[in-house]
């Protein structure tokens, strides 16, 4: 049969080494294996590390570049082009990629598939020699005269990365530090600091840490006049001081760094402030320690210069994760760091994109997340969901200001895709028409939501209600969020078709206290962790928060809250906060094990415990929800 | 039961094509679909009058143009007009090793299986293949159609609306060299490079699934 496309094929290979060494009936074999790709600019084909594909690639059309992360900076090591090869070498050599490879803007790649290959390099010796000197030489094509790529990177050159994973590490903190008393006056500690070159000091009775003085102290309580250098340290001390035992993980002491924004924490010899202090851990020895630790994490991506380092990054923010799920480490910190990032990386996709398109938003606008992002609930990778209000203006210059922001959404949604969050299905994002909007529209819109609650409009309200400024104009947001919180004051009844939605997903357990199972599809007997437990809880902190005008977003945070304004039903709301808690680590624990969201957990395969702590978190869902339909008077609204 | 009786009749391969496109498992994961990007050179534009010279065709999957799961068929002609060789250059007598067009019916229902056809100006192609399937007393295709030009509609800027592309006008918009142009597997391969480019934008502002892609024809309407 004739096969015009692969002898198209063939004329393009032919002119490239070393497939100009082949002869032709051999190539044309090759020709008709060829895989045809499409890369749209900076998309990623594979990144350092991953394992090796089933083909190798030449460049039809378009240009990649290759890239390597060494301590913690990328090198861009080769812009292939037409007729370039990459990707061969891990290959042959059955390794991981040593680096990254990005289309360097829009390509057309082949893919030849290595099983053909790996009988020519045997069968023609041309093809090996020259597969060999260009590996040996780092060159692209060692028979030319000019040396000009780094296509394979010297192997001397790159050492395997090592596991820099160091959370689980002990720190390392400052043994006996400099201390003084309660009494010593301010004037002699500073003179003891500033002799030991420390900026910080302790402050100790019998030995035991009772407060602490820093740089800043001295700056803020005494520079400013409140106090006279001749008061005693006590006056000027912070205490309580925070205290831990001298095996604290790196991990720990991070959260705890961030938990209590202090920059110092005593180490102890049984860990309380009631012994003997043995050391002083400040936020800067922590940042000595390499590895992934989020501060240095989120300085990075301020400095990320594209979206592949903003990816690698976020790649090892996931090892973060799991590291910090296997100590235990409480799940409202963990989420918190994790959404921090995420915010940063956002953040940093914006900036970029508004570089890119060369020229500033013609107005101000604000970046926000909506759904589980905007409630800063996510550990895992998810999908985007996000949107964009700009300041209301003229008319006749509504078009361009409106295509301006779609552009850069569209980059920024691009960008966001690269890192590794997926387009919202639902195509709720900011580079959607609908989801692009003026403050006035916007404000409409969720009026129109409120007032005239369709389910369709219930549903978008549930996903919007839980929007989180990302970047941008805070007074926009403000603005929005009040006027969206007036109108549900206004319109209490709102609250009600919420709560409707939400009773539609009853307490998971069913007449003989089994878990209620998926009955149907791909995942039948298993149990929808998301759907059934954590949506209700989440749902019912959103409806008892709008209802009390509260402008809190996370779930735990609105249930902390809920306890201090309804101090009669404190004890609902703790125990709703514990089981969300307890849920959410679960759901994570099941992702990271099983590789995926971690949504459809397998009742068979639980332990007995495991079964036991689920089913203590449905008691808090049934009591909320009866709590919703007493006060919503949902019975009512058919 | 008349029915029953007439099905009886059809011959073999079109049973098996019927069974392969009603059975197929593969449409509700992407990924796993097969995408047959097809074009046919004809002898002209009468759909009774004029037949068709060529099928070219490439299949597509998980986003990745197969270039081993290609087809190219040249069908023997009574009909000759002189006007269209001057565009797709296959003559009466020329050197392509070429078959009747029963075998080549055949060998494309084959080979189509149960992947979804992509082509450009679809209803074109589609017409011409019923049309010779209906000599056969078979026909029409089940397959379900796809059209590059709808689904550039769907993705392109309003004021683009109402005007129907050529493939040339559409390879310039999206950046596609064309090599081949006129040769029925040079076609195929430029409209399953440009659906590869329509799906990675189409993606960023809807679901990329075949229902989502199918809803495009009726896009103009």
């Amino acid at each position: 049969m004739k096969n015009t496309i692969a002898e198209r094929i063939l004329d393009f290979l032919k002119g490239y080494p070393p497939f100009n060494l082949i002869p032709k009936p051999t190539l044309l074999e090759i020709a008709k294996k060829v895989e045809i790709h499409y890369f749209e600019k900076d998309q990623i084909i594979f990144s350092q590390n991953d394992s090796p594909h089933e083909h190798f690639y030449i460049i039809y059309e378009g240009a990649f570049r290759l890239y390597r992360f060494a301590e913690g900076k990328k090198h861009v090591l080769d812009i292939c082009d037409e007729g370039d090869l990459f990707g061969l070498r891990p290959l042959i050599m059955k390794e991981n990629y040593l680096m990254g490879a990005a289309a360097n803007e829009e390509t057309i790649l082949y893919g030849i598939p290595i099983n053909l290959f790996n009988d020519i390099i045997l069968n023609y010796p041309k093809v090996s020699q020259f597969l060999i000197a260009s590996f040996a030489t780092n060159t692209r094509d060692p028979f030319s005269e000019k040396h000009k790529g780094k296509l394979f990177a010297n192997i001397q050159a790159i050492k395997k990365v090592e596991n820099s994973f160091s959370e689980t590490q002990a720190v390392k903190y400052t043994p006996n530090p400099i201390t003084c008393n309660a009494t010593t006056t301010i004037k002699e500690a500073a003179i003891i600091m500033t002799e030991n070159v420390i900026n910080s000091i302790v402050i100790t009775e019998n030995k035991k840490p009772i407060g602490i003085i820093t740089d800043k102290d001295i700056r803020t309580k005494v520079g400013t006049g409140h106090f006279k250098i001749t008061d005693i340290a006590e006056k000027i001390m912070s205490h309580p001081v925070f205290t831990f035992p001298e095996k604290l993980a790196v991990a720990e002491a991070q959260i705890a760094l961030l938990k209590h924004k202090v920059s110092h924490l005593c180490i102890t010899k049984d860990g309380t402030n009631n012994s003997e202090l043995v050391g002083i851990l400040a936020e800067q020895d922590l940042n000595l320690i390499q590895g992934n630790n989020p501060l240095l994490l989120i300085k990075e991506i301020k400095k990320a210069k594209d979206a592949e380092t903003l990816k690698y990054i976020r790649f090892r923010a996931g090892d973060l994760t799991k590291g910090y799920i296997e100590q235990e480490i409480p799940i409202y910190f963990v989420t918190k760091v994790i959404s921090e990032i995420n915010t940063a990386i956002t953040k940093r996709a914006i900036q970029l994109s508004i570089k890119e398109i060369g020229k500033e938003p013609p107005t101000d606008f604000t970046w926000f997340a909506v759904g589980s992002q905007g409630r800063k609930e996510q550990l895992l990778m998810t999908d985007q969901d996000n949107a964009l209000v700009f300041e209301n203006v003229d008319e006749s210059e509504y078009k361009n200001v409106k295509c301006y922001f779609l552009e850069l959404a569209t980059k920024v949604t691009e960008k966001l895709n690269i890192v590794g969050f997926d387009y919202c299905p639902a195509n709720i994002m900011a580079s959607n028409p609908k989801w692009c909007l003026s403050l006035k529209e916007w404000k409409q819109q969720f009026k129109e939501w409120i007032k005239d609650p369709i389910p369709e409009k219930i549903l978008l309200s549930i996903i919007f209600y839980d929007f989180e400024l990302i970047y941008g104009n805070q007074e926009l947001y403000d603005n929005m969020a009040k006027s969206v919180l007036k109108h549900i004051k206004k319109n209490q009844s709102f609250l009600g078709f919420l709560g409707k939605v939400t009773l539609d997903n009853p307490a998971p357990l069913g007449f003989f206290k089994q878990f209620l199972v998926e009955l149907d599809g791909e995942n039948k007997d298993s149990f929808d962790i998301k759907s059934r437990a954590i949506r209700p809880l989440t749902d019912a902190a959103r409806i008892f928060s709008l209802y009390h005008g509260l402008q809190i977003n996370n779930s735990i945070a609105r249930f902390e809250k809920l306890m201090e304004v309804e101090p009669q039903n404190a004890d609902l709301f703790e125990s709703c906060a514990n089981a969300f808690k307890i849920l959410l680590q679960f759901r994570t624990l099941q992702g990271l094990t099983n590789n995926n969201t971690g949504r459809y957990v397998d009742i068979n395969n639980l332990s007995k415990a495991d079964r036991l702590k689920l089913k203590s978190c449905f008691k808090p869902i049934k009591n909320i929800q009866d709590s919703l339909k007493l006060r919503f008077k949902i019975t009512q609204i058919i | 039961m008349i029915n029953f009786f007439k099905r009886k009749k059809h011959p073999k391969f079109w049973k098996d094509y019927i069974e392969k496109v009603e059975s197929s498992k593969n449409y509700n994961n992407y990924e796993a679909i097969r995408f047959v990007a097809l074009d046919t050179e004809t002898t002209g534009f009468d759909y009774d009058k004029d037949r068709i010279l060529c099928i070219g065709a490439i299949a597509l999957k998980n986003n990745k143009i197969q270039v081993n799961d290609s087809f190219e068929v040249y069908v023997k002609q009574t009909t000759f007009n002189k006007e269209t060789i001057k565009i797709h250059g296959i003559r009466k007598n020329g050197t392509e090793v070429k078959v009747s067009e029963e075998e080549a019916l055949i060998q494309f229902l084959e080979y189509l299986d149960d992947a979804i056809i992509v082509a450009h100006h679809t209803k074109f192609d589609i017409t011409m293949i019923n049309q010779a399937l209906k000599r056969l007393k078979i026909g029409p295709l089940q397959s379900k159609l796809l059209d590059t030009n709808y689904i550039h509609k769907k993705i392109a800027p309003e004021n683009r609306f109402k005007k129907l592309f050529s493939l040339d006008e559409l390879c310039n918009l999206y950046n596609i060299t064309m090599h081949d142009r006129h040769t029925a597997s040079g076609d195929a391969l430029l409209t399953a490079i440009l659906f590869l480019k329509l799906t990675a934008k189409f993606k960023k502002n809807n679901i990329l699934n075949l229902t989502e892609l199918i809803r495009t024809n009726y896009y103009l309407s």
